[in-house]
């Protein structure tokens, strides 16, 4: 198993990824790619079980599914890492023939992937799909899923959340990317999404956060503690702080990046933040 | 001429109910998701005999989508069930995104399809939904004409890999087709030979098209009927052939002219054999409140119909 250095220099090597990958195409979505990298470091390197061999079907392992698909620079960057895909292949990100689209999807068969996303607010619904199915198996592995905060402004998220607990649906981890910012500006001038830790509660889920969601170690600890929590009833729901951008300074604290890429010189200042470790591609 | 009997009226949804039973006998990677509608889809007896594979998500038609997609992730065949205006309009997008572009092996069955949904009026009675789901690529629609078929078609869905949409009826309607009938998806089936004019019809429409037919014979008009359950994938070789036979088609549906089987024969013909056609449709409009037959006569939707558009097809020979 990695050590938290070694996990590190991952993150590091992703983040390059990130800006390289947008950069190039001069689109893509940047700010919450950056803000998710240790939470995705962390699950493929660390916490899911998970095989590289890639099937449909992923019986016998741990599930992932991207709800809030813009950010797939980060997911590419970490499946590639993990080894389902050839790092090289990042080089075709949102290029014509990829497999890389502007939002992962099955259709180009990229291994790694399960289901499309990119309309916002419907990886947990299938989440819930994939964890009966599951159950239906015997199979005891953990769903995971990752959403964004603004995304829970589509409805279809409040359905699913209360399938989930009226059904007791346990064998789910679902992590919310609190960001605070949205296309139009932060979540509490575009629409408050209120007290999110009172809702999920109050929808019968069991909530825990983490504090810092760019501190891989609390990521970590999180991740395992929530998976510690699955098979007792309720759903798991990690309200995850993290910063959009994090990690290039002129990106951090604003919405500016959500879906924005870095310029040449804008792409050399991210890049010397973020020194390469394990080899670009 | 070829006499159909009607062996018992019965509603076809009840024959997707008794598809659905037999599934859950043979087939236990079939699953079932309903939303709050298990009495009106007949889906009561597989809730009852297999309760763990059976999905309440309450009225909740995305989150059903959407599940039924996830569902399909470690080999299990999700059965959707809901009215036909809740399991399309109210979720494209679910059923675009999560269902069709990701190529999941999802069956939407869709009941209470069209205006002979009856008293409950428009807000039920969905006449675009062929249209809805003809166009999302790799997605299968069918939409059959009694309680025989709908039954086989169920049975046959579960053994294709791929999205289907299944549509079916709410009203008890003549049951004609044979009860052990093998269901081929996208094969239609010729109900009459015939010289005079091509009846393509589908659902409910298939009886009157063979009322009409019958009537038609009475006046020396010789009709060849042809039964096309799958609307995608359409059967293109028999609608060619039949129109290059008869020289002028007439189709039949339960849906607005705009985006039905109508349109897409007349694709076909257009790109292969230009020919003459009426269509026998909703015009462009919502439907109301009424009985059924009160409805598919103020609609247009019936044997009386279908024979109007065959005097004035012929007559553009």
């Amino acid at each position: 198993m990695p050590d938290i250095n070694e996990l590190q220099d991952f993150a590091t090597q992703v983040r390059r990824d990130i800006l390289r990958q947008v950069h190039k195409v001069n689109s893509g979505h940047p700010g919450g790619s950056l803000g998710c990298t240790e939470f995705f470091t962390a699950l493929y390197q660390e916490v899911m079980e998970h095989n590289t061999n890639f099937n449909m079907d992923g019986k016998d392992e741990d599930l992932f599914f991207l709800s809030n698909g813009h950010i797939s620079p980060v997911f590419y960057s970490v499946l590639a890492r993990s080894g389902y895909f050839p790092v090289e292949e990042l080089n075709t990100f949102r290029l014509i023939d990829s497999r890389l689209q502007g939002h992962p999807t099955t259709h180009e068969g990229l291994p790694g992937i399960r289901i499309a996303s990119g309309s916002l607010g419907q990886g947990m619904s299938v989440a819930l799909g994939a964890a009966q199915t599951k159950k239906l198996n015997k199979d005891k592995h953990i769903i995971y899923t990752l959403h964004g905060d603004g995304e829970l402004q589509e409805g279809q998220n409040w359905e699913a959340i209360m399938y989930a607990s009226g059904n007791k649906v346990d064998n789910i981890v679902s992590t919310i990317d609190l960001n605070g910012q949205q296309i139009d500006g932060s979540t509490e001038t575009v629409l408050p999404l209120g007290n999110l830790k009172a809702k999920f509660e109050a929808f019968g889920w069991d909530v825990m956060e983490i504090e810092d969601g760019n501190d891989l170690q609390q990521v970590i600890d999180g991740l395992k503690e929530a998976k510690t929590r699955t098979g007792k009833g309720k759903p798991v729901c990690i309200l995850m702080n993290t910063v959009m951008g994090h990690g290039v300074d002129f990106m951090m604290h604003t919405h500016a990046w959500h879906g924005k890429a870095p310029n040449d010189e804008q792409l050399e200042t991210g890049l010397s933040q973020n020194p390469e470790t394990l080899g670009d591609y | 001429m070829k006499e159909y009997k009607n062996t018992g009226s019965k509603d076809t949804r009840s024959g997707f109910g008794a598809g659905l039973t037999e599934l859950g006998k043979t087939n236990e990677n079939v699953v079932a998701l309903c939303a709050d509608l298990t009495g009106s889809l007949k889906m009561d007896d597989f809730k009852e005999n297999h309760p763990e594979r059976f999905f309440q998500v309450g009225i909740a038609e995305a989150n059903m989508i959407g599940m039924a997609a996830g569902m399909t992730i470690g080999g299990k065949i999700p059965f959707t069930g809901t009215f036909a205006n809740f399991s399309t309009g109210r979720v494209y997008d679910q059923i675009r995104q999560s269902v069709a572009y990701s190529g999941k092996n999802v069956k939407i069955c869709a009941s209470h399809a069209g205006v002979t949904l009856g008293e409950d009026g428009a807000t039920h009675q969905i006449l675009e939904d062929l249209g809805l789901m003809k166009m999302l690529p790799g997605m299968t629609v069918i939409n059959t004409c009694d309680f025989n078929q709908t039954k086989a078609a169920t049975l046959a869905i579960s053994e294709h890999n791929g999205p289907v949409y299944l549509r079916f009826g709410r009203p008890k309607v003549a049951n004609f087709t044979p009860e052990d009938q093998k269901f081929e998806i996208g094969k239609a089936v010729k109900l009459y030979e015939g010289s005079d004019v091509t009846i393509i019809a589908t659902g409910h429409l298939v009886w009157e098209a063979i009322q009409a037919a019958v009537e038609l014979n009475e006046k020396g008009i010789s009709a060849e009927v042809i039964n096309i359950h799958t609307i995608k994938p359409l059967d293109e070789e028999a609608i060619i052939a039949s129109a290059k036979k008869t020289g002028c088609v007439v189709t039949a549906e339960e849906h607005n002219f705009l985006g039905g089987l109508g349109e897409s024969v007349a694709r076909t013909l257009a790109e292969n054999h230009p020919t003459p056609q009426e269509f026998v449709a909703t015009q462009d409009t919502f439907g109301e409140s009424g009985t059924p037959a009160q409805l598919m006569d103020k609609y247009g939707l019936n044997a009386a119909a279908i024979i109007k558009a065959t005097e004035k097809v012929l007559k553009r020979k």
